[in-house]
């Protein structure tokens, strides 16, 4: 290819290739430890993501989600412990039910509430992680990017 | 001694702020002997140009109450901030938005539209919508831009102090005129820039209610129950925006057996009211050991009893929420591309 054809080209291939920008909460006791699995394991996934560490996925609190897709991200997920494996015990239950309101409410908002995802990664569950990275990353991609970001 | 000049102002608001401050009762005469109301629309003959002529920081200090949503409140929010020495965010819509702030869920088209041609009882065959100029015999006319989104004061100019409420009560008003006057009569200090004039806890701190199991079963529209004038009213599955509210209002709501609807706004260690009452009520569901064995099915079920979050747990303070605005999607939803 010429240099002028590859210069044509590279806007196309920009637009075609938007990766959208991914913010994801692991809780420290299990989806951490399973995100570093799906690491140490050498899983291969798509890297625009940005892992915060929390305590508990319940310290996520609605506030950090509505800050984030203010200040542009285009996904958030939300992984914690499975039911009944909380290391708080009760903490993924009120992670659960806050993260189901604040879906109506990103609706209401007038997001795609699947811009928000709430999903239970183990630490033993390496491969899960890469599944669910993989797959909300495709979910994101066809949605395009945050709609606060073309305004 | 020189008095001092106070100026109240009306923008996108219902006009209940200029009651309340007409509602301080004998206080009034101290504020007639303590101040020159040289600008009040409701109240006093001043006109906008007699504002334009004032020098700057005339005013010692406008109550600038309503939220700004088109170009005549953001023009008189300007020029009363450059004419005034304190700018005082006078209520609910003017610090967060208020009621008018809803209208972010919609826009000017929407609005204009429904109001001019779809209301049931709108006849408008011409299909005729407010312009902001118009050229009649007997001159041009103008009106005021409407604007898309609905602002807070302190969106627009900066804002000394803010006195929340929907309308702000007496005694928060009195405490401000109080401080003022101890400045001008005494020389105390103001109180720091940005402050509040309120409490700094919930107004759970201030409400009589007892609280004893902190958990709902069901969520009930306040009609639906004969409500315990006793009992807290989230544990009667009313839900009382309390817990994420800034008191100072002295919980007269609850006192009338009605649930806190926050028009105090949030608490100085939050950003967003909303998110923090969302995070509270979703908390006290009490659902016992089963809740391992629900599916996400009966999570959504559960959580649906809230009907409206944005309408519940924002009602005063979308404009001053996180995100602010309704915004758009480009492609369509899957719900709705199913639809």
């Amino acid at each position: 290819m010429s240099d002028e054809a590859q210069a044509q080209a590279a806007p196309a291939a920009e637009a075609e290739g938007w990766a959208p920008n991914l913010l994801v909460f692991c809780c420290n006791w299990c989806s951490y430890a399973g995100a570093d699995l799906a690491g140490v394991s050498r899983l291969q996934m798509p890297t625009n993501f940005r892992v915060i560490r929390t305590m508990c996925s319940a310290r996520v609190d609605p506030e950090f989600v509505l800050r984030a897709f203010a200040k542009g991200a285009d996904g958030v997920l939300v992984l914690g412990c499975h039911p009944a494996d909380c290391h708080y015990i009760g903490g993924n239950y009120r992670t659960r039910r806050r993260i189901a309101l604040l879906r109506v409410l990103l609706e209401q908002y007038g997001f795609n509430p699947d811009r928000l995802k709430l999903e239970w990664v183990s630490a033993s569950e390496g491969l899960k992680f890469q599944q669910t990275i993989k797959e909300f990353d495709q979910t994101v991609r066809e949605m395009g990017p945050n709609p606060i970001n073309e305004e | 001694m020189a008095k001092i000049r106070i100026a109240q102002y009306w923008a996108a608001g219902c006009g209940g702020c200029d009651v309340a401050l007409l509602d301080i009762d004998e206080k009034i005469l101290g504020v007639a002997e303590m101040a020159d109301i040289v600008f009040w629309p409701i109240a006093v003959d001043a006109k906008t140009k007699d504002v334009e002529a004032m020098p700057d920081g005339y005013i010692t200090a406008t109550l600038f109450n309503g939220a700004i949503r088109n170009s005549e409140n953001e023009h008189m929010a300007k020029l009363l901030r450059q004419k005034s020495q304190i700018m005082v965010s006078f209520g609910s819509c003017a610090c967060f938005g208020g009621i008018p702030g809803l209208a972010n869920v919609t826009n000017k088209k929407d609005i204009l539209e429904y109001v001019y041609w779809h209301t049931p009882t709108s006849d408008n065959v011409e299909h005729v919508l407010p312009t902001p100029h118009w050229q009649a015999p007997e001159g041009e006319v103008e009106i005021p831009v409407l604007y898309d989104t609905v602002m807070t004061l302190d969106q627009v100019v900066d804002v000394d102090y803010y006195i929340p409420g929907c309308p702000p009560t007496t005694n928060l008003i009195n405490e401000f005129l109080d401080a003022v006057e101890k400045h001008v009569k005494e020389g105390a200090a103001l109180p720091p820039k940005g402050s509040v004039i309120a409490s700094q806890k919930t107004v759970c701190d201030e409400c009589p209610r007892k609280r004893t199991v902190k958990k709902v079963d069901k969520i009930y529209m306040p009609y639906e129950i004969d409500i315990d004038p006793e009992k807290c009213m989230l544990e009667q599955g009313i839900i009382c925006m309390g817990p994420s509210t800034r008191a100072g209002c002295g919980a007269k709501c609850l006192l009338a057996n009605q649930p806190c609807r926050g028009c105090m706004g949030p608490t100085a260690e939050v950003l967003d009211q909303g998110g923090s009452m969302l995070s509270a009520l979703a908390s006290i569901f009490a659902i016992g050991n089963e809740e391992s064995q629900m599916t996400e099915d009966d999570i959504l079920e559960l959580m649906a009893q809230v009907k409206d979050p944005l309408g519940t747990f924002y009602a005063f303070t979308m404009p001053a929420s996180i995100i602010k605005r309704k915004v758009k999607e480009k492609k369509a939803t899957t719900a709705s591309k199913e639809a």
